[in-house]
């Protein structure tokens, strides 16, 4: 299967990144090189193979953890939104959603 | 022998009856670095300030007769995938280009804790996505061994600063061979060790369910040491294990007189080039020499571990990458319209070419209809080629073969063709889809004098036995003490 240039600039808009008319054509061709490449998956039998998620899920004893919905640490709110490209009176400022 | 050229081992020998002293160490190497890495763009970021204040405060513990552990005032290197408080941390993007993070990974808060000393940050292929260390947005890493080819990658900037001795031991992060692969290429020794030893708290995400830190150094020896500091149970990193992995160096001395050694026939077959194949078949006769049996074997589903993977990890890329969308930290494009606008920006420009790619991919794969097709018949895939290695293993104690089917290659070959780029993986991937530990040791060159390297993988938690069996290894050979001609000490 190939992806022609729409249903690149479709996976584009869900992924957030913005593909320019001119480089949709480049982009396409590179992803269908590398979707030729996993393509060969579709030739594995794995009837009846259970899916691996871990990687030592087969390990007596190795279960991924939960810990308990508690506040284990301290407020570093001030710290935090330094980092932020803009912030005002300890909001995150983005363009306007609601009109 | 100079210093500069000594292991961890020995330079913690030479601390330990006054020999040298912590800000020596530390001057010898950061002067070193000021010297080579102009040339070699092993480093991001380097704190003279901070490395020598680290190391003051070594020197008066150990004056106070209270070293805080045997790596206490050894300089080292961190990969920029580790976050370091106060010192940037970039992951190779320009996303993160000006990030400083408020905390520090555990990994580093471990090793800082045994008092080793932070020379810098090494470069890496953007957000640990290649191997050759040329998707970096601070520029590609050079060679040491030849400074027209690249160092292999991710972990590329760590490797070379290893080989150049601007650094006697590193940290690094293997997803599918980025600890591993630059070793080989760059003639030095890494680790990838159980998937779960050491915590991914504050080592940016790539994918997570294949993402393991793991040490760097000039011998078998060395990543012991390291991986004693490094790994242990984590709390705020939910897939650490709670089971101890104990000394790493406890089994250095192993026997190698029955040992099992598992070839596949798979990592011994077309594509690889022939000098590495007979570099490794004479490793694998000296293990013969000691006494060690040769199991041949099949693994046979290693041709789908790489299709397995590129869609494994493009998809839990994509996840993990969401968070960068300019609002709560990193790059922010300058010029955008509404909020959807802002964020489409800002990761075109945030991020290069590859990491794009590998978004993309990953967005396809989990999308709505291509689920199952793709993702869930990856994850089948995996179990089956770890199922592979669960039935060699009731076979052999190691299995032995090339760590990469070829030597580094030239800056820019490979650049503009990533699946002939994914390809090269095939001997790495495999064993981080199986969680297993793995290393890469040198085990001599091609004829254009370039390193080779041995893979040895284990079965898990096996660590301590594989540092023995490539311990022994190198109290035989000189290949890991070589020096680059081009970085001569």
């Amino acid at each position: 299967m190939s992806l022609g240039p729409e249903q690149v600039q479709r996976i584009a808009d869900l992924a957030r990144i913005a593909v320019s008319e001119e480089e949709l054509a480049a982009v396409a061709a590179q992803l269908n090189r590398v979707l030729a490449l996993v393509d060969r998956l579709q030739a594995a039998d794995t009837r009846g193979v259970e899916p691996m998620a871990h990687p030592l899920d087969t390990e007596p004893g190795v279960v991924q953890r939960r810990r308990a919905d508690e506040v284990t640490e301290p407020d570093r709110r001030e710290e935090f939104q330094a980092l932020a490209p803009q912030c005002e009176a300890g909001l995150y400022l983005v363009p306007r959603v609601l009109e | 022998m100079t210093v500069l050229d000594e292991t961890v081992a020995g330079l913690a020998r030479a601390l330990a009856a006054r020999r040298v002293s912590a800000v020596e160490l530390a001057g010898l190497f950061l002067r070193r670095i000021r010297d080579l890495d102009p040339r070699l763009n092993a480093f991001i970021t380097v704190d003279e300030e901070r490395c020598l204040a680290e190391a003051r405060a070594s020197d008066e513990r150990r004056a106070r007769g209270e070293p805080a552990s045997v790596l206490d005032g050894i300089p080292l290197a961190h990969k920029d995938i580790f976050c370091t408080r106060g010192l940037r941390t970039t992951c190779g993007s320009r996303m993160l280009a000006d990030f400083v993070s408020p905390y520090d990974a555990h990994v580093v808060e471990r090793l800082a804790r045994a008092g080793a000393l932070t020379l810098g940050k090494t470069n890496m292929d953007e957000f640990a996505m290649g191997s050759s260390s040329e998707s970096s947005w601070f520029g590609p890493v050079r060679n040491p061994w030849d400074t027209r080819r690249v160092p292999g990658g991710s972990s590329g900037g760590s490797a070379a600063a290893l080989a150049a001795r601007m650094a006697p031991a590193a940290t690094g992060s293997d997803t599918g061979g980025s600890i591993r692969q630059p070793a080989a290429m760059c003639g030095v020794c890494g680790l990838k060790p159980t998937y779960g030893t050491v915590s991914r708290y504050g080592m940016v995400a790539f994918a997570s369910s294949l993402d393991q830190g793991g040490p760097m150094a000039r011998s078998a020896e060395d990543l012991g040491l390291l991986l004693n500091a490094m790994a242990g149970h984590d709390p705020r990193d939910s897939t650490s294990l709670e089971r101890p992995l104990g000394d790493c160096t406890r089994a250095l001395d192993l026997e190698l007189s029955g040992l099992r050694i598992g070839l596949p026939q798979e990592y011994f077959g077309a594509g690889l080039q022939p000098e590495v194949g007979a570099r490794v078949m004479e490793a694998v006769r000296w293990f013969e020499r000691q006494g060690a049996r040769i199991v041949e074997l099949a693994l046979a589903h290693t041709a789908l571990a790489v299709p397995a993977y590129y869609v494994l990890a493009p998809a839990e890329a994509s996840s993990n990458l969401a968070r960068y969308d300019g609002v709560r930290y990193g790059h922010r494009a300058s010029d955008y319209g509404d909020l959807a606008d802002m964020y489409r920006r800002t990761r075109a420009e945030g991020f290069g070419a590859e990491v794009r790619r590998r978004i993309l991919v990953g967005t396809y794969v989990l999308s709505h209809g291509y689920y199952d097709a793709y993702y869930l018949q990856a994850q089948k895939v995996r179990r089956l080629i770890a199922r592979d290695f669960a039935e060699a293993f009731a076979r052999c104690d190691f299995v032995l073969g090339p760590t990469v089917p070829g030597t580094a290659f030239a800056i820019g070959e490979r650049t503009h063709d990533p699946v002939q780029l994914y390809l090269g993986d095939i001997f790495t991937i495999p064993a981080s889809l199986a969680g297993l530990p793995a290393l890469s040791i040198p085990c001599g060159f091609d004829a254009a004098g370039l390193p080779v390297g041995l893979q040895i993988v284990g079965p898990h938690f096996s660590e301590p036995r594989l540092l023995g069996a490539a311990h022994r290894y190198q109290q035989a050979t000189d290949w890991h003490r070589r020096v680059p001609p081009e970085t001569p000490l």
